[in-house]
């Protein structure tokens, strides 16, 4: 399984693995390399003095702080539910677990413009609680409140879908050990689980917040795009796009680019201690519930 | 003989299981609730008229179809991605494995804008191609750049860890028995990794068919011509036609809906036949 | 005192794991919970623990009614079959666990957990690993670790499950006399289960056989070998030579073999099996009357004793077991026939 015993496997002859890998790379260097690089190109197409006016422009500024805010309410949010859901997924059984394992998968499944309708359907004009919020003076659609739920939303399951099969990779014996020798409820979480859970934890934090600080269809749809207002990094890129101005988007969207990179490099540094440790985790808990398993050692 | 109450060992069930379903009900279930709501209060002839308008079915079109284009090359060239990152070795793998990652990390609205500032006519891209008469930015075949660029990672994602798990002893045996590597690869190797590519292609298709930020901009937004579903969803709200918005929502849902019992299925599927 | 389990009955879904059991563990026994896998024992211990919950039945540990106690609350020691030690801390760290826990008024000072930690750490002979990490530990030190850890809280019980199932035979054998020197040491209660029938009969005080959720005998090592109460126990407890037949008028016909008994007074016939041990034959090559005639199949030395597998004339396997000196006495080989009479022979009424 491990990639040092590939030179030793039977493999294509030299011409065929040559021409394959050609081809992948030609591919990946087209669809993915060149985006990427074109987005630093354009952004510093006009020059260094351009790219920061661009940058340090107010409604830029606005931008990236409503970004910021709405990762920074929705990242710790789930992350909070993630574990909650995670411990009580993945260390107790119940009827409806599967279900409950599909509920949280929705967000997934649904276009970011339908997450961003419904947020409108809720709190809309003519929306369910519509009437009642403009009553009391409340906005939250076309205002940052709808903005950081619909953010919520599309950010939802990252945390959870890492989290849960790790607690249940690790299984329950050390929590129970823990528990025989006294622990108490928070104390169990803090010494026992979370270090066991931290590589994941982190993992699925960092996804939650490139998706988070990166949505663009739901918030669209609930922003009202009021500029300097209720205009993420995202939403500010596409309306300086529409206005023509594409270095100055191409500008403010290198900022996204390098979010992206920095995504990326820490996907991968924390991917390989997640298997480490899960796959050490699934070793050591090697337990049998008699239920489970009638002819067991 | 009386069946105690069981108790449960470890502590806080009750609680985490509280604050998951609340927080699951706020956030996604009630706010999903307001889809069949509304729905209800259209009339059948009202949801009709809106889902068949021949614009919106256009757009059905453009959204099924090109998902489907871009998912089929996915397929192909992200199953070639797979197999050399999974297998060879060439300076700067780790850097290609971890940008296949990129759609996934990068704002749709970034990968829309630079999509289509490369391959519009005077785009690095869009320009050679034009010498061939061939145009990408603002026509369906844009889309579909846009839609492979979202999809690649799924197919490729999926793949690689089935072909890193595949037992080089069966590869050996055949060989042994006489088979010819294209005989190996073709009658052992790609049965094996069927399921895991049909999903691969499955969830690059799904995901294709909701996507917005990344076709939005290359599309071009021509009625009839190059309108994807869920802009039409956005154009109904800007108009605060709730109701034509919701019933085009509740169609691509249905869609969805349908693909992940079959991605599903598939995922079952997959796991029977590689379990021993 | 010590431990009293009263008619305690546990189902999982239509599994049933204990049904009516009951058992005494005195105070400072040693006491082993014997049998098959699904036989029960562990989930026995468990629900004794706490970490299960018996449908109905109740736990007394030290004259206390634990049964609605968790199992915080029951000041039980818990050592798990895999350990359970906990991966990201150190072996110091670990047994120290239980201690750090305790509410602030129970807890000790930090310098009196060091000293307990490092008591413990030297009576497992572990002290100089305190620093390592359990993935640095063989099996067996996991274990000792494992023990230091649950006896820190100084539990007025010990419960380990299947304690030395996971590690191999000459270091299960070092551990086995450690663990009895150890309990003759600090005479605590402790309660263990194995499937290992010679781990249970050397070292506990007294044995409960188990079998499909119900005690078949609990006594003394001795009592089980040398009474077995029932069929499952004789068998379950090393090789045996079952003859079929049945019980009339006092007497005992089965097969070749006649024996006398007497219990078994009134005329009507029962099915009934004959149970007679390896050791427990004279063999011979004339014919004494109360045995029968076999060939000699297969002969194995094992150590001091020799092992003979003889093809009986009831069409049977039989095993017999003799010291090294008999066996050359007899000068025998593979196809010689023998005569083969049962010292002993406990009957058992179907």
């Amino acid at each position: 399984m491990s990639n040092e015993l590939r030179t030793a496997r039977l493999t294509e002859p030299r011409m065929v693995r040559w021409a394959i890998t050609v081809v992948a790379l030609a591919f990946v260097a087209l669809f993915l390399v060149l985006p990427l690089v074109a987005v630093f190109a354009e952004a510093f197409a006009k020059g260094l003095d351009a790219y920061r006016t661009a940058i340090i422009e107010p409604d830029a500024v606005a931008a990236l702080e409503l970004t910021l805010l709405a990762a920074g309410v929705a990242v710790p949010l789930n992350v909070l539910f993630g574990v909650a859901a995670g411990w009580a997924i993945g260390k107790f059984q119940f009827r409806g677990r599967h279900l409950l394992l599909t509920l949280i998968d929705l967000p997934f499944a649904v276009s970011p413009v339908i997450a961003g309708l419904v947020f409108v359907l809720l709190f809309g004009r003519r929306g369910w609680l519509g009437p009642w919020m403009i009553d009391h003076g409340l906005q939250v659609v076309f205002a940052t409140p709808g903005i950081i739920l619909a953010t919520i939303f599309v950010s939802f399951p990252f945390v959870a879908r890492e989290v849960i099969p790790i607690m249940e990779a690790v299984g329950t014996e050390e929590e129970e050990a823990a528990r025989v020798l006294g622990a108490g409820g928070l104390q169990l979480f803090f010494r026992v689980t979370l270090p066991n859970i931290k590589w994941g934890l982190l993992y699925g934090v960092i996804l939650a917040n490139a998706r988070a600080m990166g949505e663009f269809g739901a918030v669209s749809v609930v922003s009202g795009h009021i500029r300097g207002l209720t205009n993420t990094l995202p939403l500010h890129v596409e309306i300086l796009y529409n206005e023509y101005n594409a270095q100055a988007a191409f500008a403010v969207a290198s900022l996204l680019g390098c979010l992206a990179i920095v995504t990326l490099i820490l996907k991968a540094i924390v991917e390989t201690r997640v298997e480490r440790s899960a796959r050490a985790a699934a070793h050591a808990a090697i337990e049998v519930r008699p239920w489970e398993s009638k002819s067991a050692v | 003989m009386t069946i105690r109450a069981q108790r449960r060992v470890l502590p806080g069930f009750g609680l985490t299981m509280g604050i998951t379903v609340l927080y699951l009900s706020l956030i996604v279930l009630i706010p999903l609730a307001t889809l069949p709501a509304r729905t209800m209060t259209m009339s059948w002839v009202q949801f009709r008229d809106t889902i068949m308008d021949p614009r919106v079915v256009a757009s059905y079109r453009l959204s099924l179809g090109a998902s489907l284009a871009a998912a089929a090359v996915n397929a192909v060239f992200g199953a070639l991605v797979a197999w050399v990152l999974a297998r060879y070795s060439f300076p700067g793998r780790r850097i290609v494995d971890a940008l296949i990652d990129l759609p996934f990390a990068l704002p749709t609205a970034v990968a829309g804008i630079v999509l289509t500032t490369l391959y519009a006519p005077t785009g690095w891209l869009g320009a050679p191609l034009a010498n061939y008469g061939v145009s990408v930015a603002f026509t369906p075949l844009g889309v579909t750049v846009a839609l492979i660029f979202i999809g690649l990672p799924f197919v490729v994602r999926t793949l690689q860890p089935v072909i890193e798990d595949l037992d080089p002893e069966v590869e050996e045996a055949a060989t042994s028995l006489g088979a010819s590597r294209a005989g190996v690869l073709l009658r052992i190797i790609l049965p094996n990794l069927f399921p895991a590519w049909l999903t691969g292609f499955a969830l690059a298709f799904a995901r294709a068919v909701g996507e917005y930020g990344s076709v939005v901009f290359i599309s071009g937004n021509m009625p009839m011509r190059t309108e994807i579903s869920p802009l039409l969803i956005v154009t109904k709200l800007e108009q605060y036609d709730y109701a034509g918005a919701t019933a085009i929502a509740v169609v691509m849902l249905a869609i969805a809906f349908v693909l992940l019992l079959a991605i599903n299925g598939l995922q079952a599927w997959a796991r029977r036949r590689v379990a021993p | 005192m010590g431990i009293e389990v009263r008619g305690l009955t546990k189902t999982f879904g239509s599994f049933v794991a204990l049904r009516d059991v009951s058992l005494n563990v005195a105070s400072g026994e040693l006491y082993a919970l014997l049998g098959p896998s699904g036989s029960g024992k562990t989930t026995l211990l468990r629900i004794i623990a706490g970490l299960e919950t018996a449908d109905s039945g109740s736990v007394i540990l030290e004259g206390e009614d634990a049964t609605e106690r968790n199992p915080r609350e029951r000041r039980v020691g818990f050592v798990f079959q895999h350990y359970a030690l906990f991966r990201h801390m150190s072996v110091f760290e670990n047994v120290a666990f239980g201690l750090r826990v305790r509410p602030r008024s129970r807890r000790p000072e930090d310098a009196e957990i060091k000293r307990r930690v490092k008591d413990l750490l030297e009576l497992v002979q572990l002290d100089f690993m305190a620093d390592r990490r359990p993935s640095e530990l063989s099996g067996g030190q996991r274990q000792r670790v494992a023990l230091a850890r649950a006896l820190a809280v100084e539990p007025k019980v010990l419960l380990l499950d299947e304690p030395f199932g996971a590690l191999d035979a000459r270091v299960r054998q070092e551990l086995r006399r450690w663990l009895r020197r150890l309990h003759d040491d600090i005479h605590l209660t402790s309660v263990f289960v194995t499937h290992d029938q010679e781990e249970a009969l050397e070292l506990a005080d007294r044995v409960a056989v188990m079998n499909h959720g119900v005690i078949e005998q609990d006594g003394t090592p001795d009592d089980v070998v040398e009474r077995p109460a029932t069929p499952f126990v004789i068998s379950f407890l090393g090789t045996v030579n079952i003859f079929h037949g049945r019980v009339e008028d006092g007497r005992g016909i089965f097969g070749p073999l006649d024996v006398e008994y007497p219990v078994h007074g009134d005329s009507q016939p029962r099915t009934a099996a004959a149970y007679t041990r390896p050791h427990e034959f004279d063999v011979s090559r004339t014919e004494t009357g109360s045995g029968l005639w076999a060939v000699l199949e297969n002969v194995t030395a094992s150590g001091a004793m020799v092992r003979l597998e003889l093809a009986g004339a009831h069409g049977g396997l039989l095993h017999a077991e003799l010291g090294r000196d008999q066996f050359e006495r007899l000068g025998v080989k593979p196809g010689d026939r023998l005569y083969v009479t049962p010292r002993k022979v406990r009957v058992f009424v179907e």
